[in-house]
């Protein structure tokens, strides 16, 4: 009977915040995790806005958009944060999102002039490796070694999706040829990124497609200087998370004031620590201690938000045939 | 047979039945009505279900083949640690996936203890990508499941078979051949179809140990058309496949299982005076012995990785996990409710065959049942609210099918060998199931409840479409700490899961088995 008790008052228990306004975040699950930043955020955010601020975490970026067009115009939801730039198309093809007069000056590689979607926190992809290994210097010196990689199914990981995006922006019509040659090194291809991290620290692989932060995380939370990212002479391709208002939230003056505080100095400071991303806009502190040591990609890449669509099919096809031989 | 007439819960059987059937194809309706255009089957989606099938087909036939000996071994040993062992054999197929892929991966992995003996030696070493590494897990996952169930069965053949066996001075060739082999006939093609719809539905495992691409489920096809592409309309058909594919099996291993009882007994304790002989007692031991290493290594894995972990966990996995128990208690309440009066109507039917309705519930797509009922609960209420009912109430349509393989072939053999005496007394309805059914069927009512307990903690399913920050299962709470770098959290977490889950199923079962031999 116990059991059945604290199941029941489980399942009762609602919302006691009747009086005070409720803004609700759709995000992605590591965003609201004990050691992501929603916890920092959410404190830091109720102690400005006289509100309640309820973080709804699931899946990941692409996970949030699927949501949204279930529900439609009639989502709880005021605000959305994590989608990223390769479906930021999608997302406005869905008519849901309001535009927004929120803006900072943003510290990204690449001018940012959307809108709708406000970004808060960007990163390249890279390939994470232990300090013990030589890494190649581009796709084509990786394809030619004997390393193995695991990588995310672009079919149901962001992250997988960026790579193909990168391997595409870097070697457009050559890309499937690139494909091949990978195709003997790719250990194996995982649903999402945690499993792909997971293999990579347990051995099973000698890299990883993750961030070029990946390695601050190790180094300032771990105290492990073991992990760096290898820089490919091609350049990086960018992935810019964003939040966005929608169109039917019925607080859209706190939605407003949320995203603009999460381009301000408190979000922006806390970011790196817990999301492990470059702050869209620069702390007045700068770069928390040890992100110096990350390596800098000489060159930023990055498809139009516009051309993501019609490119993604391409280029899934090309994946999908490289590595099905 | 004038004992057909005998019929126990046939309305409310049928009404449970209908309630299934009914709540998945709600979902599949549901998403039907907001796809927008069809866009029919691809190649890759041809591709992907023949690939779906053919390692689903291995994986059942291999795990029910293999539990064979192990559990024929297990039924006719006792030793120290026997109770343990198959208590332990619970505990794979209640893990989370990338908890189990992990565990596999530290023993048969790149970087395993398999790989460094062997290159020790200076061998070769072996990789565990492709479809034998898929099949490898799922072999993992549900050989334990089958030992279990064929146990089980063993332990039905009535005592006095034994005993005239050894009278006669049966060979145990002879005794298989007698005894044996007409109760496997019976008990293994509805094993192999359960772990055939499993693996069915296989998704993360066949990507992640299957390399690649090639390795391409039917599951993560709907996966595909639901989040890359948001194409309803194509998820709809293929978990429509998906269901069919499932039903065929079901109905195709449930046709040819042949109805003979075993007759009744006195429920006298077994003794085995036909397993002494010396071939006979190495062959178990080999049996147990291997069995135990397979399961037992990668067990020892994620505890090993676990118990440095469990000090990193925070407070919330612990809130996670009460609300995880909480949850398994609803669905096991949820299942006795649907599983008893389905397996009544069952065991009495002319055709066996309606067994089929049970496995739609482990055959349907989560992904699909979820987006379904949020199309559906949408207008009404606030999904994130019901997250937790709905998700007991899915765990407990997904944990029926093994309570009806759990309970369907006892029942049947209790109502034909006790149906008429009770006809006779006018003992039917709830006084059957009082008098007879319920005391007769105990350890199986215990088992199937410690396993819906046990899956219920540590199934991910639909949860994940419908949660927020303040209600989540600890399976979920453990895939966040993954997402934020977590790992040794993540695995302390992982064993939380594993020690949870095998206590609820250490209960239940234990309770079941009280005053029984195992």
């Amino acid at each position: 009977m116990k059991y059945l008790t604290l199941a029941a008052t489980t399942f009762l228990a609602t919302s006691a915040y009747a009086d005070t306004p409720e803004l609700v975040v759709y995000t992605y699950d590591s965003f609201v995790s004990d050691w992501g930043p929603g916890p920092v955020i959410e404190k830091a955010f109720e102690q400005t806005c006289a509100c309640d601020l309820r973080f709804v975490g699931m899946g990941d970026g692409a996970a949030l958009l699927a949501r949204l067009k279930l529900e439609g115009a009639r989502s709880d939801a005021d605000v959305v944060l994590g989608l990223d730039t390769s479906l930021i198309a999608a997302a406005k093809e869905t008519g849901l999102f309001a535009q927004t007069a929120v803006t900072a000056d943003y510290d990204l590689p690449i001018a940012w002039n959307d809108d709708s979607f406000v970004p808060y926190d960007w990163g390249y992809f890279a390939f994470v490796h232990g300090t013990d290994l030589t890494p190649p210097a581009n796709f084509k010196a990786l394809a030619d070694s004997d390393l193995k990689i695991v990588i995310q199914d672009p079919r149901s990981s962001t992250p997988g999706l960026g790579l193909l995006m990168w391997v595409k922006a870097a070697y457009g019509d050559e890309a499937p040829a690139i494909w091949q040659g990978l195709a003997d090194n790719v250990v194996t291809v995982t649903k999402g990124w945690s499993e792909a991290y997971g293999l990579f620290l347990e051995g099973e692989a000698d890299m990883v497609l993750s961030y070029t932060t990946s390695p601050a995380y190790h180094l300032i939370a771990e105290e492990d200087a073991t992990k760096t990212a290898a820089a490919f002479d091609e350049g990086h391709y960018m992935q810019i998370e964003v939040v966005g208002k929608l169109a039917g939230s019925d607080q859209p003056d706190l939605a407003d004031a949320f995203m603009q505080f999460m381009v301000a100095d408190a979000a922006q400071t806390a970011l790196p620590t817990t999301n492990w991303m470059y702050p869209a806009v620069m702390p007045a502190e700068g770069l928390p201690k040890g992100f110096e040591t990350l390596i800098t990609p000489g060159k930023a890449l990055l498809i139009p938000n516009e051309d993501v669509p019609a490119l993604r099919e391409e280029a899934l096809a090309e994946w999908l045939s490289a590595l099905s031989q | 047979m004038a004992l057909r007439a005998f019929a126990i819960s046939t309305k409310t059987g049928i009404g449970a039945a209908a309630l299934v059937v009914g709540l998945i194809l709600a979902a599949v309706c549901a998403v039907l009505t907001r796809a927008e255009f069809g866009s029919g089957l691809g190649p890759a989606d041809w591709s992907a279900i023949r690939f779906t099938v053919f390692q689903a087909a291995i994986s059942a036939v291999l795990s029910s083949l293999l539990a064979i000996p192990i559990a024929r071994a297990l039924a006719r040993r006792q030793f120290p640690g026997r109770g343990l062992l198959v208590t332990l054999l619970g505990a794979p197929f209640i893990l989370p996936v990338i908890v189990a892929v992990l565990g596999l991966l530290t023993v048969f992995g790149r970087a395993g203890w398999l790989n460094m003996a062997l290159s020790a030696l200076n061998l070769p070493t072996l990789s565990i990508y492709g479809l034998h590494g898929v099949v490898l897990a799922h072999v993992f996952f549900n050989l334990p499941l089958a030992t279990r169930l064929m146990l089980q069965a063993w332990q039905t053949i009535p005592a006095e078979r034994f005993r005239l066996a050894a009278q006669l001075d049966l060979t145990p060739r002879a005794v298989f051949q007698s005894i044996e082999w007409p109760m496997l006939r019976q008990i293994v093609p509805g094993t192999a179809a359960l772990i055939f719809v499993i693996c069915l539905t296989s998704f993360a495992v066949a990507l992640t140990l299957g390399g690649g691409p090639r390795a391409t489920t039917i599951e993560l096809a709907i996966y595909q058309a639901f989040r890359f592409d948001f194409d309803l309309s194509r998820a709809a058909i293929l978990s429509l496949v998906q269901l069919a594919l499932a039903g065929s099996a079901a109905l195709l291993a449930l046709w040819i299982i042949p109805s003979v009882s075993m007759g009744g007994g006195q429920d006298r304790p077994r003794q085995r005076w036909d397993a002494r002989g010396g071939v006979q007692r190495i062959i178990d031991i080999l049996a147990i012995g291997i069995g135990a290493l397979f399961l037992l290594l990668p067990l020892g894995a994620i505890v090993t990785r676990g118990l440095a972990g469990i000090l990193l966990t925070p407070a919330s996995v612990w809130q996670a996990a009460g609300t995880s128990v909480g949850v398994a208690m609803v669905s096991i309440a949820v299942l006795l409710v649907l599983a008893l009066p389905m397996a009544g109507w069952i065991a009495t039917a002319k055709r066996g065959s309606v067994e089929a309705v049970g496995l739609f519930g482990v055959a349907a797509s989560p992904l699909m049942i979820g987006t379904g009922w949020f199309i559906l609960i949408n207008p009404f209420a606030d999904p994130v609210a019901l997250a937790l009912p709905v998700t007991a109430l899915v765990n407990a349509l997904m944990a029926l099918p093994f309570a009806l393989r759990i309970l369907v072939p006892p029942l049947r053999d209790t109502v034909q060998v006790y149906g008429r005496l009770s006809q006779a007394l006018s003992l039917t309805g709830w006084p059957f199931w009082r008098w007879v059914a319920l005391p007769r069927l105990r350890p199986q009512i215990g088992f199937a409840m410690g396993l819906t307990g046990a899956l219920s903690m540590g199934d991910l399913g639909v949860i994940a479409l419908f949660a927020d920050q303040d209600r989540t299962t600890l399976p979920l709470q453990m895939y966040r700490l993954m997402g934020s770098y977590q790992m040794e959290a993540a695995a302390g977490a992982a064993l939380i899961l594993l020690a949870l889950s095998l206590g609820i199923f250490w209960i239940f079962d234990k309770a079941g088995r009280m005053n029984a031999e195992a």
